[in-house]
């Protein structure tokens, strides 16, 4: 009877989940992909060391991005109340 | 000596944040669900609400007082930590989602352990819960409290005993006659200064320190490790700095007044702009104020101890009148999320013990006057011992965080979202996990190079299914859709 709206609520749980493993994998790749050699030799972005830039910064931007377009494509906008009209 | 023009728009703060408590209190006394409207608002919060309340109640003194003061001794590497904090603005949200909100809908659960109730039909359960809720978040009240009043006197040179009297007294009148809808609408401006006041503050250490490159330069100069995602002294390992994602960004969903805030939105509109709104909101203040804490060593070097950095920054790089408004920052994150916990505690006394347990009869009337009461000798109790905190709630407060995350976690997660989840199962996991976190912190923190949390968090994962497979047996469950 009300099968739709937890189908949608398990759907959107699942993005938070992939959400994060993508946010993590970001922050995880930029930070110690670029950051792990000597600090004397860094590339610099904007003045931030290249891997605070695009970890920290540019890292964080893209989720957010990533989230919006989550939801404006994914997250339906249904009732959380009871329906009365119980057919 | 008392800086007025700094004192001035913590003053204006002060009576904004009462105005609302006594319009909410006319929402309370014309509500005809006292309960519903004092301990949830009525679940009528909007996306912006929500968001500020989430990340408001989330960001507390540390974010802006002990946070930066790290930074300012670690690095960028302590920024590249407290940027785990991210997933807290979306991942609670979107987890928890629209199915903790329609389920705690139908069973009119109000608060979280309402919902552990109906779920696993155990009294041992509300008892444990309500134990820990109790424990855990009276203690870190008092270190909240501490810390706003050490804040006030500060900044006003007053004594101690009268800067903790004006703290207490300016949030638990709002609290106590307006409830929650109070609470959350205060929180909506504590979080909108919190936001400003970062971007104010980040903008103010920048220019003074002459520009990004020149303030790299600086700290490269005096240790390069400072630019490194490993810290000053190298010490910040991947592996420890990953497992904070789970102390402060995923098990955050354990959090009861972070999963009650869950349950009290409106629709699922405001819930999709929250979770944007919100995110944006983390981000920007986790990433400024710590970003502030590492700036300021090239800004203001020598500060010796950690919980200045941030005052005396902001005092040094900004002209009086903004920096009233910025020192109103780590106020409104002190207020907010003790204000969360002041009505949080005082919910799971009135409808989880004195309810479910002493007066189940209780008439609305009784209701209203006990939950007055229960509010009011709360925060009192907070203020006396927070007037020379025991030992013991210092201890206490260490692991609120992580002792609530290993206790809820999974009782929440699996019972919102696996059928097979049972009593026995989440009985032995919050015990487990609680018992663990204690002994892990007490005899071997840091084991295997990893966050306090991780192991208990794993293993009363694991715990949980095995005990709930074993031990299966679980009449259906119509409202979860089981």
């Amino acid at each position: 009877m009300q099968d739709k709206r937890f189908k949608v609520a398990h759907k959107e749980a699942l993005i938070g989940v992939g959400l994060v493993v993508i946010n993590f994998a970001v922050w995880f790749g930029f930070a110690y992909g670029l950051g792990s050699g000597d600090p004397l030799e860094y590339r610099y972005v904007f003045g931030f060391p290249a891997w605070f830039f695009y970890s920290c910064m540019a890292g964080t931007v893209f989720m957010i991005v990533c989230i919006w377009l989550a939801m404006k494509l994914f997250f339906q906008d249904i009732s959380l109340e009871e329906e009365d009209e119980q057919k | 000596m008392i800086h007025w023009q700094v004192i001035i728009p913590l003053l204006l703060f002060l009576i904004v944040i009462f105005g609302i408590g006594i319009w909410a209190n006319k929402q309370v006394r014309t509500s005809n669900s006292f309960m519903q409207e004092y301990f949830l608002g009525g679940r009528e919060m909007g996306g912006f609400i929500l968001a500020m309340t989430m990340m408001a109640t989330y960001g507390s003194a540390s974010s802006f007082i002990g946070g930066p003061g790290v930074a300012y001794n670690t690095g960028l590497g302590w920024v590249l930590l407290a940027m785990a904090q991210l997933p807290a603005g979306y991942f609670a949200l979107m987890v928890l989602g629209k199915k903790f909100a329609i389920v705690s809908r139908r069973i009119e659960a109000i608060t979280l352990i309402d919902f552990l109730k109906k779920r696993y039909d155990s009294n041992i359960i509300i008892l444990l819960s309500a134990f820990s809720i109790i424990v855990f978040l009276f203690a870190s009240m008092t270190a909240q409290w501490v810390g706003g009043a050490r804040l006030i006197e500060t900044l006003t040179g007053l004594n101690y005993t009268s800067a903790l009297l004006i703290f207490a007294a300016s949030v638990l009148v709002y609290v106590i006659i307006g409830g929650f809808r109070a609470v959350a609408l205060t929180d909506a401006v504590q979080g909108t200064i919190m936001i400003i006041g970062t971007v104010i503050l980040l903008i103010g250490t920048v220019i003074a320190g002459g520009g990004v490159e020149n303030i790299m330069q600086n700290l490269v100069a005096e240790n390069p490790n400072l630019v490194s995602p490993f810290g000053a002294d190298g010490n910040l390992t991947p592996l420890y700095v990953s497992t904070f994602w789970i102390l402060i960004g995923l098990g955050v969903i354990g959090l009861p007044q972070i999963a009650v805030r869950a349950m009290s939105y409106k629709d699922a509109k405001s819930l999709h702009r929250a979770i944007l709104i919100g995110t944006i909101g983390i981000g920007t203040i986790m990433f400024g104020m710590h970003l502030i804490g590492v700036f300021a060593r090239s800004v203001v070097p020598g500060i010796v101890i950690g919980d200045k950095v941030m005052p005396i920054v902001t005092l040094e790089v900004l002209p009086p009148l903004l920096a009233g408004i910025v020192l109103a920052a780590p106020m409104a994150a002190i207020m907010s999320t003790v204000n969360a916990l002041l009505i949080l505690v005082s919910s799971t006394v009135v409808k989880d013990i004195y309810l479910n347990f002493m007066n189940p009869k209780a008439t609305e009337q009784q209701i209203k006057k006990k939950s007055y009461w229960v509010t009011s000798i709360i925060g009192l109790a907070v203020v006396i011992f927070a007037l020379n905190p025991p030992e013991l709630l210092i201890w206490l407060n260490l692991f609120a965080f992580g002792g609530l995350e290993s206790a809820f976690l999974w009782s929440v997660v699996f019972g919102l979202y696996w059928k097979k989840a049972n009593k026995y199962g989440a009985i032995s996991s919050m015990l487990v996990g609680l018992t663990l976190y204690i002994a892990i912190d007490r005899l071997a923190p840091h084991i295997f190079g990893m966050h306090t949390v991780t192991l208990p968090i794993a293993v009363s994962f694991f715990t949980f299914i095995i005990v709930s497979l074993t031990t299966h047996k679980v009449k259906k469950l119509e409202e979860f859709h089981f």
